[in-house]
């Protein structure tokens, strides 16, 4: 999930005596599948947590390029380059439809763009893992978009509009982002028993880590349940990081790789697979700052933002001279 | 950080002789760079045969709060559909 931990403002879910006419109304669009859009009227932690959760969402997707896009230059064959070249703009395409959505409820590019930046807004811990390799690349494309997927297939319902319809158009691209990572990491499992090696590897490094991606057990959060009311969360965190084992360790089999898991084993009883959760320490470890990666992500993103003002400043500059030089002439 | 972009809000005509359709929204310096984006952003996959750009602070909308008054007029003019009609059958298709 490229949202995590995502803090759900106001004290939990009011009763229907607790609300205004205003409140009662517009939970009655919501429980209706009325989509709510920017000019609506909205609770002020409605509007407060979806900017945090779109936010993170875009975040994730924009600094989410950067472990990929480091082995853009070294791919192994022309075709890969171009398919790592076009899945990465997708995912700078995802963070602008994302950031367009939070910015219609109020908060402007820039300031949105500043909370990244200073380390006030997060993205997903996935991201500060490193890519060491080109079966990392195989296998983040593998786990960490279809772990995505997971989460925003279900959000193409969620309740505001700007974002249902954000998650509609990433979803239409989602998929090839998984699938072009199943098949580079199948090239190399099916491949000479040091690919598969490496295979191998990175699957057990990536796999925590996505497991992670969906966040700590929610399932007794007032926060949650508050996000689930108003339709801008739609699974808890466990049901949907279970679904993910139980699409991928077929997919594993397929591969021949061993699971990266002793724990995961099928259970008949539940109808689905147990395995081992995730070493949450770490997780909050890595939120907190202290992941392998998280501060040559900040600085990265720093950087281009820095490097990249005077290019903002006069491309605007020249486009208000144009338009000064036209006013003139009429 | 105040120099920011205007936003630009995108109209893409479809493969199939359709009106063009608000895609979505980007930033841009100016008209030109607008449609250049655009190409870039709502386009990579076919989606597209033209493409409009419309800075977002030139639409007028109309409020939330006027939807009763403006579009709850129509919901009881049922006779203006093909449906209120009874044709006997042995008239044919009409
Ligand atoms: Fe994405
Ligand atoms: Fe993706």
């Amino acid at each position: 999930m490229y949202a995590q931990l995502v803090k759900t403002a106001g004290t939990g879910v009011k009763s229907q005596e607790e609300m205004t006419d205003q409140e009662r109304e517009f939970q009655d669009k919501i429980d209706r599948d009325i989509k709510i859009e920017p000019k609506d009227w909205m609770p002020d932690d409605y509007r407060a947590t979806l900017i945090r959760q779109i936010g993170q969402h875009a975040h994730s997707e924009i600094v989410g390029q950067l472990p990929e896009g480091n082995w853009i230059t070294r791919a192994p064959t022309l075709e890969r380059k171009a398919i790592l070249l076009a899945k990465v703009q997708d995912e700078a395409g995802h963070g602008l439809y994302l950031y367009c959505a939070a910015e219609t409820l109020g908060v402007t590019r820039d300031e949105i763009t500043e909370m990244l930046l200073d380390g006030r807004m997060k993205y997903s811990s996935i991201f500060n893992y490193p890519t060491l390799n080109w079966a990392d690349i195989g296998a983040v494309g593998w786990l960490v978009d279809g772990a995505a997927i997971m989460n925003q297939v279900p959000l193409q319902r969620t309740s505001y509009g700007p974002y249902s319809r954000a998650m509609i158009r990433i979803c239409k691209e989602e998929s090839f982002h998984q699938r072009q990572g199943y098949d580079a990491i199948r090239k190399m499992a099916e491949g000479s028993p040091e690919q598969k090696k490496m295979a191998q590897d990175a699957l057990n490094r990536l796999w925590f880590p996505s497991l992670m991606m969906f966040g700590p057990s929610d399932k007794d959060s007032v926060h949650s349940a508050q996000s689930m009311a108003w339709k801008i969360k739609i699974n808890t965190n466990d049901e949907l990081r279970q679904k993910f084992v139980d699409q991928t360790v077929p997919q594993i089999e397929f591969l021949g790789l061993d699971l990266p898991d002793p724990g995961i084993k099928w259970n008949e009883e539940r109808g689905h697979y147990d395995y081992t959760d995730p070493d949450w320490s770490e997780f909050f470890n890595v939120i907190k700052g202290n992941g392998p990666c998280n501060v040559d992500r900040l600085a990265a993103r720093n950087k281009a933002w820095d490097d990249g003002e005077w290019v903002r400043d006069g491309l605007l500059e020249h486009a208000r001279k144009k338009a000064a030089r036209k006013h003139a002439a009429e | 950080m105040k120099n920011e972009w205007p936003l630009w809000e995108i109209f893409i005509r479809g493969q199939h002789g359709l009106s063009h359709r608000h895609v979505g929204s980007l930033h841009a310096p100016d008209a030109e760079m607008a449609v250049k984006n655009a190409r870039d952003v709502y386009t990579r996959r076919n989606e597209g045969v033209s493409i409009w750009v419309v800075e977002a602070k030139h639409i007028t909308a109309t409020a939330p709060g006027e939807k009763g008054p403006l579009f709850e007029p129509s919901e009881s003019k049922v006779y203006r559909h093909p449906t209120f009609y009874d044709i006997p059958e042995e008239v044919g298709h009409m």
